[in-house]
């Protein structure tokens, strides 16, 4: 499947566990989640400079993203389509105009000196994103804010989603993390990608003592790769934390930023904050505010596909239990083979066992997308109706597991090869073989190997 | 009221100017004597005229190349207003490939054969492009403007980059990393700036026209020190792609030429909408020439019923009297020609200076950070970046430059923004309005381009607040987003005898009004020739 990153996310060793029950007993997490989306536009935000991950350096450059003088900005229209997207699917009020602002520093990387992001007023701002925990982590719905969402960063196209300080543990924080990812999938405005750095998120964590209404002192954390790095770092940090306010040393925990380290499992310090940087922020004269009419924004939210929460609580609808929905919903793909495949007729809970089941493990052995495959949803439907019907057996599906058939075919390979039947009842056994090869090829395939064999032995034992 | 005691610098062989005398006499002299044509008056258009003659094969390209081409090399030694000069032969191939053109009756644009001087703050791609800074010096871009490559589909030639103030931060081209550039008019005196070498090169026919830049009156200011006419367009109408950044929300090109037919013809192949300037309007841009009414068409008082209103504010204290009696010269001739003057307030006029030179540095300090010696121009190797940074900024840029840089930089820290540049900001917008206003009330309004006429060179040089006092006049437009036509109208009475420019503003995209009026005026303006005595004896016209 696509799916690189495995949204379900494998729990922590028993004792790590009891040991955060613990802590959690006397310390609260506050968690904020900083993401970078790297849109999937065929061009730069700024330029018509095409944009490919992995690219030979300077090989997709201009006068414009080089910073040349003299050159100037122009916005690409389909960056603001893929911000109003993911702003209407995050539940967020868009601004309808909004600019652009200039972030400045000097970086070698940064051909200009400045960045153009949104500073003030960003595309869209306080909306929220539904969650459904997964079963193994105890389940539950939860609902945590987003406090804006601007085109940050431009070159390459981001967007950045910055959550409320809502979540409280490592998991909560992944699945908030797995969910904008799902989004940005099922709208098309970006692969979601981890290890390409597609989705980065910073995570911002700090601890205080139940029942203190301030936050702790903050802690950023950066070079998370995954969403079960993203869960481990966030409970180690917890713990580290925790660890220090429990022992009377919180003064020790300072504004800084940590490196999560996978091979050591820990945090370890990046940089301390030394003062707050100026990056004075001016609004970027090169460049036009950004006006959105109301018309625009409602033909982009009709042209919305159906978002994963939406997709879900329809599943569950159906009578799917929440282990199946999140599965099936995971994957934008896997949803609508298995909405193509119902909409056969077929029975839901057949249908969903199918792709969970035995096309997903075909899926994973071969390394296929669920697109890349022959069978088709319309196929899977008529084969679960048959199954259904008592044609063929659920178990074998496909197969022929009629017994009668399959004799049929045995009794008529025997018959064409007198030769080796005689050779084969003078102790040549291992001609069976050859035989199951023959009624294979002459079922195309289908015959039910152990029902064949049974079946072969049977007669080729038999006395005459 | 024009000084009759000026006496024309210049006179004309007559005889051109009496045909175009005896059809106006026909029609209106007893009516109007203000409609004598101005004797000295030079050919209202060299643009339209070198196209009659081309056309009509009295002329050849070639032979107009090589006499600009000659007339600048005898006075770029005194001048040095040309940073790079084209050489003879690249600049005569082009003049040929038109030559064949037109022989063989293919069609040329509207600029065909025109020599244009090029501000070398505009990218061309074949010729260096430094800004008038250390910092690119050689730097080649690998990109026209789209100005210059709208020039080029016109067919004008480019004969070579005009001096200026280093990133156009200067009132005098004296802030030029590489030369002063002297005014045609006295050679001890600044040409203004910063776009001093298009203006000093007009003023000498040096080139036919030329291009310039205006983020505060760069275009204007010199263009009244050195006798020319020089056109800012409304924010948006050429594009600025190609114009290398000083201030991007005050940045225009603009135009300069000998006539305000020039000017105009200049602005109109420029002008429009750009892909890649996301800044340039969509406005249609008229055909400002077809507007254009030849002085032997004039009714009596062709200009009636057009309000003109006289900025108060622009003639008070700290504007030489002399500068204030061409001005109000001007406005009586306008009077004359129909209009109905009257004087206009603008409180806010003073504010302008102080705003535009936060808002102006707040930009340049962002602009410029992109000189930080790692992909072009010159790089100080240094032992870490930082250092590479820092010289390769302090070897590569001027003091003036270094000093904006720091005033933004201060205005848009942390706790200095809101009370430098959100306040200028809002002084911006108070000046906007304030205009509208004025604007709605009248069609034009007026005043000097500057409060003097060209200094002396190193009289302001040490003086920054002197220098930046003398823009004044010009950058509230800028601060506005408006157009503003400025012509000579008049010559200071002191023994130099150096011109008088006035300003006038119009509505946003109004360039077409400017235009028609200033060709009336020029036109019907008597007794003043503002060809320099440098050029006078070999300028035919």
């Amino acid at each position: 499947m696509q799916e690189k990153q495995q949204t379900q996310l494998k729990a922590s060793p028993k004792s790590e566990s009891a040991k955060f029950e613990e802590v959690l007993k006397n310390y609260e997490a506050v968690i904020g989640i900083e993401t970078h989306v790297q849109l999937a536009t065929l061009t730069k935000a700024f330029c018509s400079c095409p944009y490919n991950y992995g690219a030979q350096p300077n090989t997709s450059i201009c006068p414009v993203c080089m910073g040349l003088p003299g050159a100037l900005p122009v916005l690409n229209s389909k960056v603001i389509e893929c911000a109003v997207k993911v702003g209407l699917a995050l539940n967020c009020k868009l601004s309808l105009s909004s600019k652009f602002d200039r972030k400045q520093y000097f970086y070698p990387d940064l051909p200009k000196g400045y960045q153009i992001s949104q500073f003030d007023i960003p595309i869209a701002a306080g909306g929220y994103i539904d969650v459904d925990l997964p079963v193994e982590f105890g389940g539950g719905h939860r609902k945590f804010g987003v406090t804006r969402v601007d085109l940050n960063r431009a070159g390459v196209p981001l967007l950045e989603i910055v959550s409320e300080p809502d979540m409280r543990t490592g998991i909560e924080a992944a699945e908030y993390a797995a969910e904008l990812q799902r989004l940005v999938r099922y709208l098309g405005v970006s692969n979601g990608n981890m290890q390409e750095g597609s989705l980065r998120c910073d995570v911002n964590i700090s601890v205080r003592p139940h029942g203190q209404p301030e936050f702790g002192t903050k802690v950023e954390i950066k070079n998370l790769n995954s969403f079960s790095s993203m869960s481990r770092a966030i409970d180690y940090e917890i713990l580290r934390q925790a660890q220090l306010h429990s022992e009377g040393e919180a003064h020790q925990i300072v504004q800084e930023t940590r490196l999560w380290e996978e091979g050591a499992q820990k945090t370890v310090t990046m940089r301390k904050k030394e003062g707050l940087a100026d990056y004075r922020y001016f609004p970027e004269p090169d460049l036009p505010g950004v006006n959105l009419s109301e018309d625009y924004i409602s033909t982009i939210h009709d042209s919305l596909p159906e978002l994963p929460e939406t997709k879900r609580r329809r599943y569950e609808n159906l009578g799917l239990n929440m282990q199946d929905v999140l599965f099936l919903a995971n994957d934008i793909n896997v949803a609508a083979f298995f909405d193509a495949t119902i909409a056969t007729g077929a029975d839901v809970k057949l249908a969903a066992n199918w792709i969970m089941g035995d096309i997903a493990a075909y899926l994973k052995n071969e390394k296929l997308s669920i697109n890349d495959i022959k069978l088709t949803p319309e196929e899977l439907g008529e084969l679960i109706a048959s199954i259904k019907g008592g044609t063929i057996s659920g178990k074998i599906g496909k197969e022929i597991a009629d017994p009668s058939e399959i004799e049929k075919i045995v009794d008529r390979v025997i018959a064409n090869n007198p030769k080796q039947l005689e050779q084969y009842r003078g102790g040549k056994t291992r001609l069976q073989g050859y035989f199951a090869g023959q009624v294979m090829k002459e079922s195309k395939g289908k015959a039910n190997p152990a029902l064949l064999n049974k079946i072969l032995l049977e007669k080729l034992n038999s006395k005459p | 009221m024009l000084s009759s005691a000026q006496a024309p610098r210049l006179l004309r062989s007559p005889a051109a100017a009496t045909t175009t005398a005896a059809a106006l006499t026909i029609k209106c002299l007893h009516t109007s004597p203000i409609l004598t044509p101005a004797a000295t008056s030079p050919s209202p258009s060299q643009i339209l005229t070198t196209r009659k003659s081309l056309l009509s094969r009295q002329t050849s390209a070639v032979d107009l190349a090589k006499s600009f081409l000659q007339r600048l090399r005898r006075h770029e030694p005194q001048l040095s207003s040309f940073l790079y000069v084209s050489p003879d032969d690249v600049v005569l191939k082009q003049a040929e490939e038109l030559d064949t053109k037109i022989k063989n009756n293919e069609e040329v644009g509207p600029l065909a054969g025109v020599l244009v001087g090029v501000k070398d703050n505009i990218c061309t791609y074949d010729m260096p492009s430094t800004a008038g800074s250390r910092i690119l010096e050689n730097y080649r871009p690998p990109f026209d403007a789209t100005a210059v490559r709208k020039l080029r589909d016109s067919g004008a030639i480019v004969v070579g980059k005009t001096n200026l103030d280093e990133f156009g931060m200067g009132s005098t081209t004296e802030g030029s990393a590489y030369q002063v550039t002297a005014n045609p008019w006295d050679l001890s005196r600044v040409p203004g700036g910063s776009s001093g070498g298009s203006a000093a090169a007009v003023s000498a026919r040096q080139c036919m026209v030329a291009l310039g830049s205006d983020t505060g009156g760069s275009v204007r200011q010199p263009a009244s020190f050195c006798g020319v006419v020089g056109l800012k367009p409304t924010y948006g109408r050429v594009s600025r792609y190609g114009l290398v950044a000083y201030a991007s929300s005050l940045d225009v090109i603009g135009c300069f030429g000998s006539s305000v037919a020039d000017a105009g013809i200049l602005l109109h192949s420029i002008s429009g909408f750009d892909n890649f300037d996301a800044t340039s309007s969509k406005q249609e841009v008229p055909d400002y020439a077809s507007q254009f009414v030849a002085l032997e068409y004039l009714e009596s008082k062709p200009l009636k019923g057009l309000r003109v209103g006289v900025i108060h504010e622009t003639l008070e204290n700290g504007v030489d009297s002399e500068v204030i009696s061409s001005v109000r010269g001007a406005v009586s001739h306008l009077e004359e020609l129909g209009c109905t003057v009257s004087e206009v307030s603008l409180p806010s006029f003073s504010l302008g200076l102080p705003a535009y030179y936060i808002l102006a540095s707040s930009e340049s300090s962002s602009n410029l950070s992109r000189y930080d010696g790692v992909r072009f121009g010159n790089q100080v190797f240094g032992e870490e970046l930082n250092s590479l940074y820092g010289d390769s900024r302090a070897e590569g840029l001027g003091s003036e430059v270094k000093m904006r840089i720091l005033m933004g930089t201060y205005a848009l820290s942390a706790g200095y923004y809101d009370a430098y540049y959100k306040r200028a900001q809002q002084v911006r917008t108070i000046i906007r309005n304030s205009f509208k206003d004025a604007l709605e009330k009248n069609d034009i309004l007026i005043s000097p381009a500057a409060p003097s006429v060209a200094y002396k060179i190193g009289e302001k040089k040490n003086d920054p607040l002197a220098m930046y006092a003398g823009d004044i006049m010009t950058v509230n437009v800028n601060l506005a987003g408006l157009p503003a036509l400025v012509l000579p109208c008049g010559f200071d009475g002191g023994s130099a005898g150096l011109p008088v420019g006035f300003q006038m503003i119009g509505a946003a995209f109004d360039e077409e009004k400017l235009l028609k009026i200033g060709h009336i005026f020029e036109q019907t303006l008597p007794g003043y020739s503002f060809v320099p005595p440098l050029v006078a004896d070999e300028w035919t016209g």
